[in-house]
């Protein structure tokens, strides 16, 4: 395929830790495969080839934490046919949304010894709050497999198979003994699938880095948590770590004070 | 005196993004500043009131490319706190995971992020025209080090299986064992490219640095050692603050980290090889002879080729403790929470990565300072780019704005640890 007919590909990072598009340099079998495959038009972390929009597809990582990143996803949007956020920051507004459920203010003198230097929005919020976003990819940070399927799909015009049923699912799949059943407290029947179920396997419960799956039962494995010996503030925090600020987590978590 | 501004709209292949400031005048470098604007995500301050044994869970998002370096610090803080010891299989597994993100990082940066410079491409899907067995080279001794990570953490970024007093699950022997093939034929393929990137043209440069790393008396460094400099410097880690402080300037959302006594310092592969060169096999001291690198080197261009050596180190170091394992009958040692203050630091692919963290009687943490490599080397960074540009004035400003950029590329900044996107200005009056 001709250079000009390969559809553009552009990556773009928004507040965050990097470790989603990350993922994409990680694709260590497939990487030279997609560079001949879509051209690869704007990708900072990975060249300095860099070159305008319009852009066939673009993976937006990152929340949008200051009224600079406000105003540049809109510019993201307008040079983008499809718009595809990877990752619980673009998503769910990340870790750094814990600052939604306090003063940002407080936060800004924890860490700094000059705030009138800082200049920062008092939420983190997700991609979808500024955007119309095409579709949203989970995780904390994203499967690269499910990575490839999203960006094959996208270059068909098809829709992505990615499934949205619950962690516990994968967990059967792998051959995975509950962990919950032996006493281990577990996000894994609240939390969308995606990882492969990596926690259980690894003797620990999951600890929910995909968010919730859809409709999930959240007052119901609270319960299940309270028998397990864990107290409110225990389940509090579970809840709210990345993807704190998605509405079943934050719904629960503020339900369960000390 | 006309005034000539040049831009460059981002710096690429760093990880984050960030901004450069040169002002040129009377045919002088008047400043270099290298402005971080990666917006503040707090952790500092959202970590207070979280519990220690979600901690390394929450520290390893602050930087996708070196989760390991967060989870190692944090652990041995906790550890150091509630006076708990993780020593034998249990430490060598450690040092094993942190083989695998030094093989990761260090292949990433070397090949894929800092080779382009060296041979005049923007990256490295296009240097495969030319150089196509080399990058997939490159690629192959990354996925062994993510192979490392993949096993003994669940998965390559944030990885799951690190908790205060050691692991979840430990491996079993012949999971390890599994990896050993493609270990050594890593090793083979760090050896051709710290062979291949010595033979790059490197500019006529030298710093007078003050190397800051870790040592420890037996082995080269990851989680465990005092810290010491190539001046004066002799500390345990906990006393760290007494020399070092954190300064916030204005230019940059990182906070800039100064030797209280002299200023700039220097952290990573170069201040770890001059400091624990004696410590490294005789295999890698060799190479590094054989390639014509000095014990110390103070060209940070020439920084490339002691990652690389790095790379052969660690897959050497994860082969030595592959080939000594056995399980251990417990995957972690119990802690017992108390008010104390416990301190981490621990060699980071880009130098140390110190915390500090106050905890309350129930492990509840009160307070905590992170100090990552890149805040630690930005004024280094910003003094080298004062005396490249000083070096090559006369040239025209995208010599002068290219070789700036490579000078950041150096340091293999982790930008988004501590920077956002980077522009090149250059002011001439």
């Amino acid at each position: 395929m001709s250079e000009a007919k390969r559809p553009r590909l552009a990556v773009w990072k928004f507040a965050s830790c990097d470790g989603c598009q990350l993922s994409l340099l990680d694709c260590e079998d497939e990487l030279l495969t997609l560079a001949r495959t879509v051209e690869i038009a704007n990708f900072p972390e990975a060249s300095s080839a860099i070159t305008e929009g319009p852009y066939d597809l673009s993976l937006v990582e990152g929340s949008i934490t200051t009224a600079h990143d406000a105003g540049r996803i809109i510019k993201v949007r307008e040079q983008s046919r499809h718009l595809v956020t990877i990752g619980a920051c673009a998503t769910a507004g990340g870790i750094q949304a814990l600052r939604n459920f306090a003063d940002v203010n407080d936060f800004i003198s924890a860490v700094y010894a000059s705030p009138q230097y800082i200049s920062t929005l008092a939420t983190s919020t997700p991609i979808s709050a500024h955007v119309a976003v095409d579709y949203e990819l989970r995780g904390c940070p994203i499967n690269k497999d499910q990575l490839i399927e999203v960006i094959s799909a996208f270059i068909a015009g098809r829709k992505p198979a990615v499934a949205a049923h619950s962690v516990c699912v994968e967990c059967k799949r792998r051959g995975t003994v509950c962990v919950m059943v032996q006493g281990t407290p577990c996000l894994g029947p609240v939390t969308h699938a995606g990882c492969g179920a990596i926690c259980p396997a690894y003797r620990r419960g999951c600890y929910g880095c995909y968010g919730p799956m859809e409709t999930p039962n959240l007052a119901s494995l609270a319960q299940q948590w309270r028998a397990l010996g864990e107290n409110p503030r225990e389940i509090r925090r579970a809840l709210q770590t990345f993807n704190a600020a998605t509405e079943p987590f934050r719904k629960e978590s503020e339900a369960h004070a000390d | 005196m006309p005034t000539k501004t040049i831009k460059v709209d981002y710096l690429a292949r760093v990880e984050g993004e960030g901004a450069l400031d040169l002002a040129i005048s009377d045919g002088k470098v008047a400043s270099a500043q290298l402005r971080i604007f990666e917006p503040p995500r707090f952790f500092e301050a959202f970590l207070r009131g979280r519990g220690y044994a979600e901690t390394p869970d929450i520290v390893a998002r602050i930087c996708g490319i070196c989760p390991i370096a967060y989870q190692m610090s944090a652990v041995h803080a906790i550890e150091s706190a509630f006076g708990a010891k993780v020593e034998g299989q249990l430490r060598a597994l450690r040092r094993l995971i942190y083989c695998g993100e030094w093989i990761e990082s260090h292949a990433l940066h070397v090949v894929m992020l800092h080779a382009p410079d060296f041979l005049g491409f923007p990256d490295a899907i296009r240097m495969t025209r030319d150089h196509g067995d080399v990058v997939r080279n490159g690629l192959a001794i990354k996925k062994a080090g993510n192979e490392i990570m993949r096993l003994l953490g669940g998965r390559e970024i944030h990885p799951v299986n690190v908790k205060p007093g050691g692991f979840h699950r430990v491996p079993t022997r012949a999971e390890l064992r599994a990896l050993a093939e493609t270990l050594e034929h890593a090793r083979e393929l760090a050896t051709g490219l710290v062979r291949w990137v010595a033979r790059f043209p490197f500019p006529d440069f030298e710093q007078d640095y003050e190397f800051v790393a870790l040592r420890h008396p037996d082995e080269y460094p990851f989680n465990e050692g005092r810290l010491v400099s190539s001046r004066d410097i002799n500390i345990d880690i906990a006393e760290y603050e007494s020399e070092f402080e954190e300064r916030h300037v204005p230019h940059s959302t990182a906070l800039h980290s100064l030797l209280k006594r002299r200023g700039a310092y220097l952290v990573g592969p170069l201040a770890r090889y001059a400091l624990n060169f004696a410590l490294l096999p005789a295999t890698v001291q060799a190479l590094g002879e054989e390639v014509g690198l000095q014990p110390v080197c103070r060209n940070p261009f020439k920084s490339i080729v002691v990652r690389a050596l790095e790379i052969l180190f660690a897959c050497e170091e994860a082969l030595r403790i592959i080939d000594a394992y056995e399980p251990p009958a417990q995957a972690s040692v119990a802690l017992v929470p108390r008010a104390a203050t416990g301190f981490g630091c621990t060699e980071a692919p880009r130098g140390i990565c110190w915390h500090r963290y106050d905890f309350a009687e129930d492990g509840t943490i009160e307070r905590v300072r992170i100090v990552p490599p890149t805040s630690q080397n930005q004024p280094s960074i910003e003094a080298d780019l004062t005396a490249v540009a000083a070096s090559i004035l006369d040239q025209p400003d995208d010599v002068i704005r290219d070789r700036c950029e490579q000078a950041i590329r150096n340091y293999d900044p982790c930008i988004s640890c501590s920077a956002h996107f980077l522009k090149l200005k250059i002011n001439r009056s």
